[in-house]
């Protein structure tokens, strides 16, 4: 046995030797290298000899850490090496337990009394590497057993030890928090040392913790506040800023005492570190004080002038910070925000921005957002979407409180969704859909942009715009009736490359081409009706004419037609008003309806058209588009027996079949018509179910009404139905035209590619119809303006019109924007805290603020719960658990706690004679918790809280006026 | 506080890796990809802090070498910048000139140097003599416990390290001059 293991330990190979071998491998021959030395290791760590066993552990830690070798079946043996007597065994030893224990590592609990007996050594260093270890593996049950080690170790004489222990003591508290109890006074006494690591460390661990709870650290702000004041150490100053920076909004009169130290720290350092978290604490917490934040706007203007990408990068920071309170800091240093703007970090660019956005307002919204876009159109994709969405989400603040003219942003957005690498479909679809339904008056616009978004065949081509497509669909079918040309938009929504989209909004595609075409079926009930009663000679011979018109492809033809006709009859309820009451006769922005009527001709041609189209449809495998294809079909089937014959109809036109068919119209029209509104999200909770309502019952009813309609299966469609192949000549030519153009209609790629080498023949017969089309082509950015220009623009913009505070004169008023009146915003989740943080703050409540009914139920501490029959008393137990922890040093303990009581008793004098003002109880309570700041023992404090009144609210979070 | 420091080269290998948080070994590799990718191709005019996940990492180029710490996002930046620049100067005057190869042949010393260093995740000692005279002290120590067990052979990876230094592209010193 002996000399196998002599031989491996001569013969062993080391980590050096590892290495080397490791770096000489080939990638290809690595991996057999590896598992040759993954075996060679296995064997050599069962060895009884712990020299071969420790540098056996050595390397698999190296494998481990570097190349992510497994070494959790070897955690027994790293055990095995922190047991040797020998440091440089137990140095090996630590380093592979705290790389690779994690909590479910099987045999962690091992290594307690390893621990323990290695905290208790003599060797500072055995101890020290015990404490590293904790820190880093220690869970719920090694934090239990190990905290009155710990605590001792606070106050060990050698103040690296020391150090380590506070270090600790975080990681002790987050696992166990009753070892507050244990520990937290000596903690709190660790702060009274002056410039020291001790100090320093101790200021970390408050950091960190209140962090997590800040409330629970008031009392202890006078102590941070002589740190603030009298620490050299810039390392300790940051810290103890960033303590203030939480504590200062749970109490105010902290602000006022903090403000003074603060700027003097600002002005007189050297060190940027601290000069930054300074501004950094005054911007984030004490906004309203004038001077400070002049100061701080000072500094930053330091910072933005240096070279150094790093200082300019956090003075822009910190300048977005103050943005929404004190927009001045913003304003006086645009020309380097908007400099900013063209930098070559990513992060500095982001951040001016955020902050040409933050100077956005009312009067100038128009101008930054059109130099921004142009200037998104030249940028990198990444900060083209970032720049669009900054834009897209400062429009839309506050329902869209800085757009005054709707009609402009609606185009804005049309404009955006035109740059090739938008990939914000999904916020402009949302954008497009609210505003329609808040903003009546913006409508007639809304549809005309987003007709020309639907016409465009080659946004079909962008997945990134599939969802804005689908808005836009939905604003064409819903505002129909503000459109000038719906044969038009249907025909968009039934273009062959709709085959691109995904099924889920082809389906909107399809309901909104269903809309449309009910729209205009019953626009033409109506308009018979009153040329029937009316004129009926002149109406037929028109439309004679008309249809002759559209024989030859025009299909929308200029009518001076004079005949009244209002396609809102029904929704006379409101006005609008860009739209006149056609009563009159008269029409200033005339919409489709009021230029002219719908030909019979044109209805049967949207009729074959959508049957043509959607046919194919109705055998689409996607549920949602064959449902909704069935039902139009089935629609078009009804409708359209009625428009079969025209001479028939005109002798005969009140047939009992036309009756159904306008009635079944007039319905569906009905429907459609009814106003879509925003709705709250919390809508839905406040609609109570009402008593009568039965969810379950059977449908049986609705049989009667629609049994007269027959849903006829979609085979028996007939293609070729006797009007097909003379009327709808104008649209179905248009549509081969198109197919025959585009050969393959599933290439994306190559249909942008055919279009960009033949834009001028691309569709011209839906170019020229485009009234005002005067975006650049989608895949072609214009590029007149270079990044320069841009820039200069934005230089010049700044200074016109974001110094102007005055309003231009606007053409026409704001529009109503519609807003719910309760709260839009989505309902607050309250977020549970975690158990752990709850118990760890519950616990310094305790000891901070004497809070002992809370400590007895929150204590899972067995021997508390037994003793604690009297509130009274289990603090005492607490003290006396302490004691007994104490009682291997109690040298330490005695003279610090003596010392700490004095103090005490001299802060609590000093008060009493300030206090009178305050109501006793009040001020009773404030001593109570500066008594067991410092300490909570000593008798005559007991029989002082006995004194007090029993039913004083002890949780009080007010903190006496330590500092006033 | 900080959540991990990585030492990487330019090429994507880790050189060093202290996590203060726990993570799964599958994540940490992870986390050690992606932080390279974020931070080998930044321009040496960029800011050294990028957004990591919802954390933000202050990385610092030395040579080949990338030293990056993952803190909160509302750490002080510039503190961490110098507490990385601090790490590398003790680092540099313990090996005396510090190079790559240093590192990744002493990887024990460099976790024994940044425990003293970084503990928890809160900076420890701010002090770089403090450090080194206790680095020197627990070489000593170890030298003892080394002499008392009689151990075969200690070889010095000094010796060892001159053959290596001329053919590794990225040995030029990590603090310059």
């Amino acid at each position: 046995m002996a000399s196998p293991s002599l031989m491996d330990t001569l013969f062993q190979r080391g980590l050096d030797d590892i290495i080397k071998g490791v770096r000489h491998q080939q990638s290809s021959t690595e991996s057999i290298f590896m598992s040759r030395v993954i075996e060679e290791i296995r064997r050599e760590i069962k060895s009884t000899d712990l020299q071969t066993k420790s540098t056996a552990l050595q390397k698999l830690t190296y494998l481990n850490s570097i190349h992510f070798i497994d070494m959790s079946w070897a955690s027994f043996h790293a055990i095995e090496c922190i047991s040797s007597p020998a440091f440089s065994h137990k140095k090996i030893g630590y380093l592979a337990i705290s790389q690779s224990f994690s909590e479910s590592t099987p045999v962690i609990l091992l290594i307690s009394n390893q621990l323990r007996k290695d905290l208790k050594s003599g060797n500072e260093f055995e101890v020290s590497l015990a404490l590293d270890c904790l820190s880093r593996i220690g869970t719920v049950d090694l934090c239990r057993d190990l905290a009155s080690e710990v605590f001792i170790l606070m106050s060990s004489s050698k103040v690296f030890i020391r150090k380590k222990a506070i270090g600790v003591v975080l990681r002790l508290f987050e696992k166990y928090p009753d070892a507050v109890r244990v520990c937290f006074k000596k903690l709190v006494e660790s702060l009274e040392g002056s410039d020291s690591p001790i100090v320093s460390a101790v200021v970390g661990v408050f950091c960190e913790l209140s962090a997590k709870d800040p409330r629970s650290y008031l009392p202890l702000a006078p102590e941070f506040y002589r740190i603030l004041v009298d620490s050299k150490n810039n390392w300790v100053l940051i810290k103890v800023l960033k303590i203030f920076v939480k504590l200062a909004p749970l109490e105010p009169r902290l602000a006022k005492r903090l403000v003074e130290p603060i700027c003097d720290h600002m002005r007189k350092t050297g060190a940027k570190s601290l000069v930054f978290e300074c501004i950094r604490t005054v911007v984030t917490s004490f906004t309203e004080y004038e001077s400070a934040m002049k100061l701080a706007a000072e500094k930053i203007r330091e910072f933005l002038m240096e070279d150094d990408p790093n200082l300019k990068y956090l003075g822009l920071h910190a300048i977005s910070i103050m943005a929404p309170k004190h927009l001045w800091a913003v304003l006086e240093n645009k020309d380097v925000v908007i400099q900013s703007l063209s930098d070559e970090d990513p992060n500095i660019k982001l951040e001016s921005l955020r902050l040409v956005m933050a100077m956005a307002s009312e009067s100038n919204l128009m101008e930054t957002c059109r130099v921004l876009v142009n200037y998104a159109l030249k940028s990198d994709p990444d900060f083209c979407n970032e720049i669009l969405g900054s834009i897209l989400s400062t429009c839309c603040q506050n329902v869209y409180e800085v757009i005054i003219d709707f009609d402009w942003y609606v185009s804005l957005l049309g404009e955006m969704s035109r740059i090739p690498n938008c990939k914000k479909g999904e916020e402009i679809e949302n954008q497009l859909i609210d505003i329609g339904m808040r903003v009546k008056d913006v409508r007639p616009e809304l549809v005309r942009i987003a007709r020309d978004l639907l016409i465009d065949p080659a946004l079909l081509g962008n997945p990134f715009l599939h969802r804005l497509l689908s808005a836009a669909a939905w604003v064409c079918g819903e505002y129909v009736e503000f459109s000038r040309n719906p044969v038009e938009l249907m025909e968009a929504l039934l273009q062959p490359r709709t085959s691109l989209l995904p099924s889920s909004i082809r389906t909107v595609y399809v309901q909104s081409a269903f809309k449309i075409l009910i729209f205009c079926i019953h626009s033409y009930f109506l308009q018979k009706e009153d040329m029937t009663s009316e004129v009926s000679d002149l109406a037929s011979k028109r439309e004679c004419s008309e249809s002759s018109d559209l024989a030859t492809g025009k299909a929308l033809v200029q009518s001076d037609q004079d005949e009244g006709f209002n396609p809102r009859e029904s929704n006379q309820s409101y006005e609008y008003p860009s739209v006149v009451d056609t009563g009159d006769g008269q029409s200033s922005t005339p919409t489709f309806m009021e230029k002219k009527s719908l030909m019979h001709e044109s209805i049967v041609n949207l009729l074959n058209l959508m049957e043509l189209v959607l046919s194919p449809l109705s055998s689409s495998l996607d549920v949602e588009i064959q449902e909704r294809a069935c039902n139009v079909l089935g629609f078009i089937e009804l409708v359209q027996q009625e428009f079969s014959n025209p001479l028939i109809r005109k002798e005969a036109n009140l047939d009992r079949e036309e009756v159904i068919a306008s009635r079944v119209v007039e319905w569906v029209h009905d429907g459609f018509s009814e106003e879509l509104g925003p709705v709250s999200v919390t809508a839905q909770d406040r609609v109570p179910i009402p008593d009568e309502l039965v969810l379950k019952e059977n449908l049986t009813d609705l049989e009667a009404i629609c049994g007269g309609v027959e849903l006829p299966a979609p085979g028996s469609f007939s293609l070729t139905s006797p009007y097909y192949g003379e009327s709808a000549v104008f649209s179905v030519s248009n549509l081969q035209a198109e197919e025959d153009s585009e050969p393959s209609t599933e290439s994306t790629s190559l249909l942008t590619e055919h279009r960009k080498r033949h834009e001028l023949y691309y569709l011209p017969s839906e170019k020229n119809k485009i009234p005002a089309n005067d975006y650049p082509p989608a895949n072609d950015p214009s590029s007149s303006i270079n990044t320069n220009d841009a820039t200069e623009d934005l230089v010049k913009l700044a200074d016109q019109s974001l110094v102007s505070k005055r309003k231009p004169n606007h053409a026409k008023p704001r529009p109503v924007v519609v807003k719910l009146e309760e709260g839009e915003a989505a309902p607050v989740v309250s977020k549970k805290p975690e158990l752990k943080d709850d118990l760890l703050s519950g616990a310094i409540h305790d000891i901070l603020l004497g809070n002992e009914a809370k400590a007895a139920s929150s204590q899972s501490n067995p021997s508390d719960k037994s003793s604690s029959k009297r509130k009274g008393k289990a603090k005492h137990v607490d003290l006396l658990d302490s004691n007994l922890a104490v009682g291997e040093q109690p040298n330490h303990e005695n003279p610090s706690s003596r010392r700490s009581k004095h103090r005490g008793d001299g802060k609590q004098k000093s008060k009493k004679s300030k206090g009178k003002k305050n109501g006793d109880g009040r001020e009773d309570d404030g001593e109570k918790e500066s008594q067991k700041i410092r300490d909570h023992h000593g008798r005559h404090k007991s029989r002082q809280r006995a004194d007090a009144p029993i039913n004083v609210v002890p949780q009080t979070p007010d903190i006496p006026d330590y500092l006033l | 506080m900080i959540r991990f420091i990585l030492l990487q080269n330019r090429q994507g290998k880790t050189r060093l890796a202290k996590y203060y948080v726990p993570l799964e070994d599958s994540e940490k590799h992870k986390v050690e990809y992606e932080v390279h990718r974020l931070v080998v191709n930044r321009d040496s005019k960029f800011t050294n802090f990028v957004e990591f996940r919802t954390h933000k990492v202050i990385y610092r180029r030395y040579a080949g070498l990338f030293f990056s710490l993952c803190v909160d996002i509302t750490d002080n930046e510039l503190a961490y910048l110098e507490c990385i620049h601090l790490f590398v100067e003790i680092l540099d005057h313990f090996f005396s000139n510090v190079c790559e190869l240093d590192l990744v042949f002493n990887f024990h010393k460099v976790y024994l140097i940044l425990d003293e260093f970084i503990l928890a995740g809160e900076l420890q000692e701010t002090s770089k003599r403090a450090i080194i005279e206790r680095m020197g002290e627990l070489e000593k120590l170890e030298l003892k416990s080394q002499a008392i067990l009689s151990a075969k052979l200690t070889r010095r990876t000094v010796e060892s390290r001159s053959q290596f230094r001329l053919p590794s592209p990225s040995l030029s010193p990590l603090v310059a001059a």
